[in-house]
């Protein structure tokens, strides 16, 4: 890698790095529970939920850091923090 | 500077300072302006504002804005998205400026600005001196000083093409002295818009700020990086002390005009004597150096005009047989007792065989008039210095004692 | 090299009198300087305005303290500035009054001439604006500039009937001065 002039670079760079590694607890949705509320996919700080075609969403745990928000801000309980197994 | 044969007297009009450059810098065809009005700059601004509304300046915008701080922060948008951009300020509109202009040097935009040079407050004082911009000094900007306003007017296109400049990218202040330079009549040929056209090609940005096609401007380096960041800026202005040597160099030869590159010599071919100044004190100097010739005292003058890079290598060559060196100051650097020319004269000497005595003088604080029987007290006293050697290093000019 | 200096109050035009002064000595084919002493602008405090006219460049920044000729816009000046200092031996001073010269005490040994400015001012352009009758006033005088430059040089800066007021009251200016002389 060379340092372009005035340090102008392709955006993105963050993406490179997958941060989910850090994750104690890992986010499960009970879709018998979701009501589509989409406070989860708000509060994310991580960019982390992602909509699903039939309306729920869904975690992208290659940057979820596990912080539990999401689980926090469920108003129907929908989501539970399952300890990762590493 | 020019031959006197070479002047063109019938292509010549007598118009104010500021009204010169804001011509100047309407024949470089700027996309962008933005600059928040202060003495003794204003008229430039208004005369570029004005030039906006009558349609003379085509594929221009004024941005109106708040304070200087904003200014340049607006020019460093319209510069990344490859606009070439302009503004003017002075003093303490300057010194606002301080951590924006880090940044533009850093992002390597090369923006253009005048500075009308004047003193910083306190005590509040809208005359002229160098201390705004020599306090700007580390901040990564060239920086060029004129002596006329022919020289600050020409000096406006070769800035650009110096800052625009694809192995510079670095960028410029034009710097003349306040009131002296900026609100003075006399005869100068306004910049030529077909040979400005010549000699200043479109800028060809080498990175554009689209949202079309996303580029990330001003990220973040680590100690990993920064170290690199900064040595590159420095190879760019190492770099451009050539390119300002050519600019000046390919403007006489299309606009015939002429007044040196990095430094300029006056009378120094024989001088025991040499005087170091910049700005507009230069022509006073010089009408000083031509009475005291016909008395047989051997002075000349090297005119530094560019201050940012710091031309060591052309003041060595040109000090190489002088008897003494005088620096004269508009500035200080206070708790040293120096002008910054003359510390970094002394500076470029030093690990050199050539062990002239330099002293300095700080000379023309806050508009504090600069007579010609000033300069040549200052020559008398470096003839002093010669026979008996250095007593006082540096010191301030004319100071009323009586005051203090 | 000749240098003026002009001496009025803020707002009486001295600057503009000192630039026209430039223009007007450079269209008579000569080199020319003008340049205020700025001081804190405000209406009636004592201001200076300085023109150099040479053959060759002018390079010289610093004020005007040796003048080979002093305007002075408003007399009353002349009991709170020292208008005629410096003036050379062999110079002029010219002053906006309807006084005869020698009503005028002044420490100089330079010729020391009046000319009623203002109400040429009032009879022709219908307003009390002194600096530029001065001027016509000034070329009359010394002889340093033709009133056609200068005439020109206010029509430029003043179109339109102003300027042509202005023209018509340098020329009765100048042609008085003339006739003083003869």
């Amino acid at each position: 890698m060379k340092i372009p002039i005035g340090g102008v670079c392709e955006p993105g760079t963050t993406i490179a790095n997958k941060t989910g590694g850090w994750r104690t607890y890992r986010p499960v949705y009970d879709y018998e529970k979701c009501i589509k509320c989409k406070l989860c996919e708000l509060l994310c700080p991580d960019m982390s939920v992602f909509p699903k075609e039939d309306g729920y969403f869904q975690f992208n745990y290659d940057y979820c850091k596990g912080c539990g928000i999401c689980a926090n801000e469920c108003p129907k309980s929908a989501i539970t923090m399952v300890l990762e197994e590493k | 500077m020019t031959p006197k044969g070479d002047l063109k007297m019938d292509k010549m009009v007598v118009v104010e300072g500021s009204y010169a450059v804001a011509h100047a810098v309407k024949v470089c065809r700027p996309n962008v302006i933005s600059a928040y009005p202060i003495t003794p700059q204003t008229h430039i601004v208004e005369d570029l504002a004005k030039f906006i509304a009558d349609g003379e300046i085509q594929n221009c915008e004024c941005i109106n804005v708040e304070s200087e701080f904003s200014a340049l922060s607006a020019l460093v948008g319209s510069s990344a998205v490859g606009a070439r951009s302009y503004s003017a300020t002075t003093s303490q509109g300057l010194e606002l400026m301080h951590e924006v202009l880090f940044n533009v040097a850093g992002m390597r935009l090369p923006i253009v600005m005048t500075v009308a040079n004047r003193a910083v407050s306190a005590p509040i004082n809208i005359w002229n001196d160098h201390q705004d911009a020599i306090s700007q000094r580390d901040t990564g900007w060239i920086q060029l000083y004129g002596e006329n306003i022919q020289e600050v007017s020409d000096m406006t296109a070769q800035a650009f093409k110096i800052a625009e400049d694809k192995d510079i990218l670095m960028p410029a202040m034009v710097c003349m002295d306040g009131f002296i330079l900026s609100h003075v009549y006399e005869p100068l040929v306004m910049l030529e818009q077909d040979l400005t056209d010549e000699f200043l090609p479109s800028y060809e940005p080498l990175n554009i700020l689209d949202p079309k096609k996303p580029l990330s401007f001003g990220a973040f380096a680590d100690p990993n990086y920064y170290t690199e960041f900064r040595y590159m800026q420095q190879k760019a202005m190492t770099n451009a002390l050539k390119k300002i040597e050519d600019a000046a160099d390919e403007f006489y030869d299309l606009f015939g005009r002429y007044y040196g590159g990095l430094i300029d010599e006056y009378q120094t071919e024989d001088a025991d004597i040499i005087l170091m100044a910049m700005g507009s004190i230069i022509g006073t100097i010089k009408d000083t150096i031509d009475k005291l010739r016909q008395k047989g005292v051997k002075v000349g003058l090297l005119k530094v005009r560019a201050f940012r890079p710091f031309p060591a290598e052309a003041i060595r060559k040109a000090v190489k047989d002088a008897k003494i060196v005088v620096v004269l100051d508009k500035n200080i650097s206070l708790g040293l007792n120096e002008g910054a020319l003359f510390t970094e004269t002394k500076s470029c000497l030093y690990n050199t065989s050539n062990h002239v005595p330099v002293v300095g003088y700080m000379i023309g604080h806050g508009g504090r008039d600069i007579r010609m029987s000033t300069i040549e007290n200052i020559i008398s006293e470096a003839q002093e210095v010669m026979k008996s050697g250095i007593k006082v290093e540096s010191q301030f000019t004319d100071l009323r004692e009586e005051l203090l | 090299m000749k240098e003026i200096r002009i001496h009025g109050r803020g707002g009486q035009g001295s600057v503009t009198a000192a630039e026209l002064l430039a223009v007007a000595a450079f269209a008579d084919g000569k080199f020319s300087q003008a340049f205020p002493a700025f001081g804190v602008e405000r209406r009636g405090a004592p201001v200076q305005a300085f023109t150099r006219i040479n053959d060759e460049p002018i390079r010289l920044r610093s004020q005007i303290y040796e003048p080979d000729y002093v305007i002075v816009q408003d007399p009353t000046l002349i009991e709170v500035v020292d208008v005629a200092g410096g003036l050379k031996d062999d110079g002029t001073i010219i002053i906006n009054s309807d006084f005869d010269p020698s009503h005028f005490k002044l420490d100089t040994k330079a010729k020391v001439v009046t000319v009623n400015a203002t109400k040429i001012a009032l009879d022709i352009i219908g307003r009390p604006i002194v600096n530029t009758v001065l001027l016509g006033a000034f070329a009359g005088a010394t002889g340093e500039i033709r009133p056609e430059s200068i005439k020109k040089a206010v029509k430029e800066r003043f179109p339109g009937k102003v300027g042509d007021r202005n023209a018509e009251a340098i020329q009765q200016a100048y042609d008085m001065m003339k006739e003083a002389k003869a």
